[in-house]
């Protein structure tokens, strides 16, 4: 803890502004701003107040024109809004930055090795690091895809992974996203837009720049080609999926089609589109349909997303999914817990960013102790994401406590707990002033030839105060990331 | 191009220009209809609404509810909010094909327009939405010729719209010529202003509104935008251009019966159109546009998968 005695007042802007046990990404103490957040605060304590609203409606009005919305699920079909946006960047030094690639770097590498082993040798499972029963329990376990060769080993190719900042300053990971990650159009529309209200601040603080992502993941697609064929294409659910703006967005920057699955036509296993010339070969599918809709005939036969006779081809080896399919057994949040082991056992080498600490609820001690002390954890699903299927403790009644603890004895497999965590907070504009909110960090590492991290991420931000709810389907918003030079 | 893509384009921009003509015509008629005439208001919106090709209802119009359902019904398919509805969702479709610039100017005239649907409360919103879309659609196209490669997906656009005029200039003329003799000079103002033709008709013609005049200027001139004739040669040449680009399709059907469309209005003469019946002349130019059409489809769009394999 910083020493209260070492507050200073807080001049205007920043008048309301509440320091308490969380980590504040921008200030030491009361007064106190961390040095690489000076330029900020000295630029925000010089700005005419109205300057702020100005650019905070500017903002926004991009956003609408631009048509950056996503669809709420739950609601009137095609319920659109704008991806709410904090003005105010989230700034990360390059020595913090450094260790976070790192780190990443790591995982990535021993997540994939886990997965080429899982659904080959099972090597892991024979050494008993791992019980095989959570594996084979795991609904994203595709037996399927046992024997299947990917290209390059590589089952992970795209990865969002959710860093949270505890009370020390230290990252911990609260999550892997190893399925169809999304956010990573808004990191790149709002840094255009930060650029326009903020130049002055790129200016002078030497942010290291992100708009290369959409060139890397093109990289990274291609090297998972096979040789001399290079048609690459974005298979979306289309324009009802909630990361539809995103999908189109990301086609267009690569200059692929995006397509549906109904756009796609197997035959002979061979995938084609169906094209205004006839039908044209296929051969990478970046796909953003999750693997149960990928084909009716393989997976659900109520899918309509997919195209039947796709996992055929896959396996025939004549075309490349990426991410591949069963990727979900290494994002399960109680596989999750083995995922130090996961990087010892392959790598040798210890995890330079922690996991955060959790109970599995198959475990006959740490489940009896969850359950009688359900107000201090945070309840999950295990397969679910976007903030969906979770109790947490301390804001829960005890009804939600009630309902949960037979959900947890009914099925122990599908839940685990963590302590809950208080996440960093960031300055944010809101309602006219400026505001602590807690944040997560959300970076993306892409993983073909090598592993390429661009220098930053989606910075999610709780928009209602003292909130832990990050995700954009509960009140989320997010905020623009700057990884300095030096 | 994918051939989902490629109808959402056509769709997208037949839309825009369904919503760019009704709006023209009720703009030119709301003008007029401040000034007084032989016929009665009812009979007046009547042909409006014949000339847009809209079924009537079989409890007649109500002049006061008319121009509201017309611009800002969106129960009413084939009000200005609707068409403009649909074409947005047409491409939302297809957002990455088209640029950022036009996606923009889309989306902001179909803010206006939806929202301007809960302020109708003066005499003049109407026409201001009215206005909004026709100006909405100069820049829409300004935009769409000035921000996207002219390739494939651009020849789409330019075949929906110029499909949909070659459709709607016909019906239009219809319901003026139908009513023969009883039009005066003021109706004829308002069928030259619903194409925003008067300018260009008087600058071929003089201010003498002769009917036979009118008819030529608007089906057979080979300059003015709004005419049949015009309209079916950008068609052509859009069709010719996407045949181009995909030479492994049969396109034989497709060139011939546009051959045959442009030969008509390129070799007949008004005097024998006339002669011949103009009702006659228009349902056959109406008919060829929608076998056009249905060739385009079929090559194109929803082709069967056997054929394609063995091609």
């Amino acid at each position: 803890m910083p020493a209260q005695s070492a507050d200073r007042p807080m001049p205007a802007p920043f008048s309301e502004y509440e320091i308490d046990a969380a980590y504040d990404e921008m200030f030491r103490a009361k007064g106190r701003p961390r040095p690489h957040y000076k330029h900020l605060y000295t630029h925000l304590l010089n700005l005419p107040s109205e300057e702020l609203h100005r650019s905070k409606k500017e903002a926004d009005l991009s956003f609408f024109n631009q048509g950056i919305t996503f669809t709420v699920y739950g609601r009137a079909e095609g319920t659109e809004q704008i991806f709410p946006h904090d003005l105010l960047p989230r700034i990360i030094t390059s020595s913090e930055w450094a260790t976070i690639e790192r780190a990443l770097t790591q995982r990535i590498t021993a997540l994939n090795l886990f997965l080429a082993d899982v659904y080959h040798e099972r090597r892991i499972l024979k050494d008993r690091i791992i019980p095989g029963e959570i594996i084979y329990t795991c609904k994203h376990f595709r037996r399927q895809m046992h024997g299947v060769k990917v290209p390059r080993d590589v089952y992970v190719s795209v990865v969002g992974t959710d860093l949270i900042r505890l009370p020390d300053g230290r990252f911990v990971v609260l999550e892997d996203n190893l399925r169809v990650p999304s956010g990573v159009s808004y990191m790149l529309t709002s840094r255009k837009v930060m650029k326009q209200i903020f130049p002055a601040l790129f200016r002078k603080c030497g942010v290291r720049p992100i708009e290369q992502y959409s060139q890397a993941l093109f990289s990274t697609l291609r090297s998972l080609a096979p040789e001399g064929r290079s048609t690459i294409v974005l298979l979306t659910p289309g324009i009802y999926n909630s990361a539809y703006f995103e999908h189109a967005f990301l086609a267009r920057q690569m200059g692929i089609e995006l397509v549906e699955g109904r756009d796609l036509v197997v035959h002979d296993n061979k995938v084609y589109m169906r094209t205004t010339s006839g039908l044209q070969r296929v051969d990478v599918i970046y796909r953003r349909v999750d693997d149960d809709f990928v084909d009716p005939l393989a997976f659900r036969a109520d899918s309509s997303l997919g195209a039947a006779g796709l996992f055929n081809a896959y396996r025939a080896g004549n075309v490349v999914l990426a991410n591949a399919l069963g990727t979900g057994v290494a994002d399960d949040k109680a596989i999750y817990s083995y995922v130090p082991k996961i990087i010892r056992y392959y790598l040798g080498e210890d995890p330079i960013v922690d996991n955060v600490e959790t109970f599995l609820m198959t475990d006959r001690t740490q489940r009896e102790h969850v359950c009688a002390n359900l107000e201090k954890y945070v309840v999950k699903a295990v397969g679910e994401s976007g903030g969906y299927g979770m109790l947490i403790g301390p804001h829960s009644s005890r009804a939600q406590q009630a309902e949960f603890r037979e959900k947890i004895l009914a099925d122990p497999r599908n839940y685990i707990a963590q302590p809950t965590l208080t996440l960093s907070a960031a300055p944010c504009f809101m309602n006219g002033r400026i505001e602590p909110r807690h944040v997560d960090l959300r970076p993306y590492v892409l993983f073909g030839e090598k592993v390429t991290i661009v220098p930053g991420g989606l910075t999610r931000v709780a928009l209602r105060k003292g909130s832990l709810v990050v995700n954009s389907s509960q009140g989320g918003g997010s905020k623009d990331t700057w990884v300095l030079q030096n | 191009m994918l051939s989902r893509v490629a109808d959402s384009l056509y769709w997208m921009s037949r839309y825009f220009e369904r919503a760019d003509h009704c709006a023209r015509v009720l703009e030119a008629n709301y003008n007029l209809m401040l000034n007084p005439s032989k016929l009665s208001t009812e009979e007046r919106w009547h042909r409006i609404m014949t000339s847009l090709g809209i079924p009537e209802t079989a409890e007649g119009i109500d002049p006061q509810m008319a121009m509201i359902k017309l611009t800002s019904d969106p129960a009413d398919e084939s009000s200005i909010v609707s068409c403009i509805t649909e074409c947005r969702e047409n491409a939302g479709q297809v957002r990455e094909q088209i640029s950022s610039e036009m996606w923009e100017r889309l989306n902001r005239l179909y803010h206006f327009v939806t929202q301007a649907n809960s302020r109708l409360e003066t005499d003049s919103d109407p026409l201001r939405l009215v206005t909004a879309v026709r100006e909405g659609a100069y820049e829409f196209h300004g935009v769409t010729d000035a921000t996207m490669n002219h390739d494939e997906g651009w020849h789409f656009i330019q075949l929906g719209k110029y499909m949909e005029r070659s459709c709607a200039l016909p019906v239009l003329l219809e319901a003026y010529f139908a009513a023969g003799g009883q039009a005066d000079d003021l109706d004829w103002v308002g069928l030259l202003s619903s194409c925003t033709a008067f300018e260009a008709y008087c600058k071929v013609y003089t201010a003498d509104l002769k009917p036979d005049s009118m008819a030529e200027f608007l089906l057979l001139n080979p300059e003015f935008p709004h005419s049949v004739r015009y309209a079916v040669e950008r068609m052509s040449a859009a069709i010719a251009a996407i045949s181009e680009t995909s030479l492994t399709r049969a396109t034989g059907r497709i060139e011939r019966i546009a051959g045959r469309l442009r030969a008509s209005l390129a070799y007949t003469q008004i005097a024998d159109i006339m002669a011949g019946g103009l009702h006659r002349y228009l349902d056959s130019v109406i008919e060829q546009c929608k076998s056009l059409h249905a060739a385009v489809h079929e090559v194109y769009i929803d082709y069967p998968i056997q054929s394609a394999l063995e091609a």
